[in-house]
């Protein structure tokens, strides 16, 4: 089992297709590996009162931020058969259809992984202290809340 | 003493500031927070968790020496 050290996940804007695919093929010298899981949250854009929502405007108090995510990948590391695993999220704006989260984990075998996958993004979404500001057509807002 | 009091997300629209030090003897989260929804009256409406130096507290726990208080609105990522 390999552990990384801890490093700052945020990026700023959205994540590329690019980044995404690089990442991946950076995988191809970890021949131990059998088995890759990825998420990608994408900002969706939900009608809400009639009006729709164009980007996700995202903040983070990222010292806390960082340490969560540093806990969070120390926790998965303990429960689970790991390889590796590689945690980017957005900062700033994002627009709709974009990227804002990428979870990539990795294993010889292929159950760990779907589990190990699931069980960091609902920690994410459950302990990170990220606000996302939802930024309507007109330049309006509210202010998301995980559910 | 002083603490340094950070405002995120929709409480930093709120207060319309980010961060600020604040002067108070020792006292428990609630009677900083009480003291706070009087200077902004807007965080009574709102819904919010409190970390003192990056960790989560409940609002007993006592503020006995200088520290980062953040205000927290509901998590929002992914």
């Amino acid at each position: 089992m390999e552990k990384k050290k801890p490093k700052s996940v945020f990026k700023q804007g959205a994540i590329s297709s690019e980044f995404i695919g690089e990442s991946i093929a950076k995988h191809q010298t970890k021949t131990s590996i059998g088995a890759h899981n990825i998420f990608l949250g994408q900002v969706r854009a939900d009608e809400i009162d009639g009006k729709i929502i164009t980007a996700i405007d995202y903040t983070a108090y990222e010292e806390m931020a960082n340490q969560k995510f540093h806990e969070i990948r120390e926790a998965t590391f303990e429960k689970f058969d790991l390889t590796c695993m590689h945690i980017y999220h957005s900062l700033g704006k994002v627009n709709a259809g974009e990227i804002c989260l990428f979870v990539f984990v990795s294993s010889p075998r292929r159950k760990v992984v779907f589990e190990a996958l699931e069980y960091v993004v609902e920690a994410i979404k459950a302990d990170v202290p990220v606000f996302g500001k939802e930024v309507f057509e007109d330049q309006t807002h509210q202010w998301k809340q995980n559910s | 003493m002083q603490l340094t009091i950070k405002y995120f997300g929709m409480l930093a629209e709120a207060t319309t500031i980010t961060e600020e030090q604040f002067s108070t003897e020792s006292c428990s989260v609630s009677e900083l927070l009480k003291k706070l929804r009087t200077q902004y009256p807007e965080l009574s409406k709102k819904d919010f968790k409190v970390a003192i130096n990056q960790q989560l507290v409940d609002h007993t726990y006592i503020i006995k020496t200088e520290a980062e208080i953040a205000l927290l609105p509901p998590f929002a990522g992914g």
